[in-house]
């Protein structure tokens, strides 16, 4: 049994606990709706870019010499995967659960023999996955001193994505991160960027314009190629920094609900464990006087 | 009958602009380029130059670059690089000439940006008159 000071003093931590878990809730309440409407807002145009990509995978004729970037380099070798996570932690299951889904990949590509690579994005999935696939680790990305995401970071992953590619060094590229889709429920997903996924092909409906293009189609798939891995990359980290805010923000608001629980269930034994000295006086009281 | 369609500039954190439009300008990769109602699908880049959206008035936007598709009656610019004409200043105009200028005359930098570039200038030039 636990003494009166030693329940007195649980009670104060727990409490002080809370109100930091309280404030970082805010923080997060407050640094979503900046997060999320930029993630919103970035969306139409990684939508539009890949839509326009789509189009120009239709009206290619000749496969064979279609720039790689879009078909592949026709093996099924060598993997790429980019996981993308958080800088903090502190934000549920946020960052495992990314690494959960890139993990149970990572398995897979293993298991079938295949050749892997791995480039993280945040610190905190670098920690999680260089304990069992260190190996792999071919870099590592950190944001962290960046207050906001800009299209550079993006840029950044996206130019060392292409470099590899044209170093020969993979033939598919898959980008791990937390599509946002409300405050509670996040989702993991893991988007193939090379080469460019086309099962989206029947969403954009089956019409089949013939485009004009100017320049030439190749010169304008070479060109936008890059970009719209850039972009789909940027669209990763917007979703998953909306994701982040979020999920931390759930994760906070439970924490301050359990501490909330914790301190009720302490003060209760405090107050028990009060009155139990009490009567116990008492009774020592009394029975010294009868037996006087 | 209606003889207008819709433009829709965007960028990456944003819907730039959207509104309908009777007559588009775009400064096209290999020149400017007017674009009406039901032109033929399309599919361009941008060089540095002027958008010009036409209808009951004319609003007129700074590019550096982008991706322009026509499809349907809608004309989709995506840039990253669009700027309103209100946010220039003179003093800007003219440090953006001469970084502009300090990179062509750069050995590094090659024919097709110096091509790029030259249009830069000349865009900047003009409406700095």
């Amino acid at each position: 049994m636990p003494s009166l000071d030693d329940l007195k003093k649980r009670i104060k931590s727990v409490k002080s606990t809370q109100k930091i878990t309280k404030a970082m809730k805010m923080v997060a309440a407050a640094k979503l709706r900046k997060a999320q409407e930029s993630a919103e807002k970035g969306r139409p145009y990684s939508q539009k870019m890949q839509n326009i990509i789509l189009n120009l995978t239709k009206s290619i004729n000749d496969p064979q010499n279609a720039p790689k970037l879009l078909v592949g380099t026709g093996e099924d070798k060598k993997y790429l995967c980019v996981v993308l996570t958080a800088d903090r932690g502190l934000c549920g299951g946020f960052n495992s659960n990314i690494c959960k889904l890139a993990k149970t990949n990572f398995k897979k590509i293993i298991s079938e023999g295949k050749e892997l690579n791995i480039i993280t994005v945040g610190s905190k999935g670098h920690d999680q996955i260089k304990r069992e696939y260190g190996k792999y680790v071919i870099k590592k990305f950190s944001f962290k001193d960046k207050k906001n995401i800009s299209f550079n970071e993006a840029d950044e992953v996206g130019k060392e994505i292409i470099s590899l590619f044209n170093q020969n060094k993979f033939d598919k590229c898959i980008i791990f991160y937390n599509n946002f889709k409300n405050v509670i429920t996040q989702i993991p997903q893991a988007q193939q960027i090379i080469p460019a996924e086309t099962k989206n092909l029947k969403e954009s409906n089956d019409q089949n314009f013939s485009y004009e293009f100017e320049p030439e189609e190749d010169e304008i798939l070479e060109d936008l190629l890059p970009k719209n891995i850039s972009t789909q990359v940027f669209k990763a980290l917007l979703e998953n920094a909306a994701s982040e805010q979020g999920s931390r923000m759930t994760a906070m608001d439970n924490a301050t609900r359990n501490a909330g629980d914790l301190v009720d269930k302490l003060t209760i034994d405090y107050n028990r464990s009060r009155q139990a000295s009490i009567t116990k006086e008492l009774i020592e009281i009394i029975s010294g006087a009868e037996s006087l | 009958m209606s003889e207008k369609f819709t433009v829709e500039i965007i960028t990456p954190d944003k819907s730039f602009l959207k509104s309908e439009a009777a007559e588009v300008t775009i400064p096209s990769y290999e020149g400017q380029m007017g674009i009406l109602k039901d032109h033929i699908s399309l599919i361009t880049f941008l060089r540095p130059g002027f958008i010009l959206i036409k209808n009951a008035e004319e609003k007129k936007f700074y590019v550096e670059e982008g991706t322009v598709e026509f499809s349907n009656n809608k004309l989709l610019i995506l840039t990253s690089t669009v700027k309103d004409l209100k946010n220039f200043n003179k003093d800007l105009v003219e440090n953006l000439v001469q970084e502009a200028e300090k990179k062509l005359n750069d050995q590094n930098t090659s024919d097709k940006e110096k091509y790029i570039i030259s249009y830069k200038i000349d865009a900047l030039k003009e409406l700095s008159l």
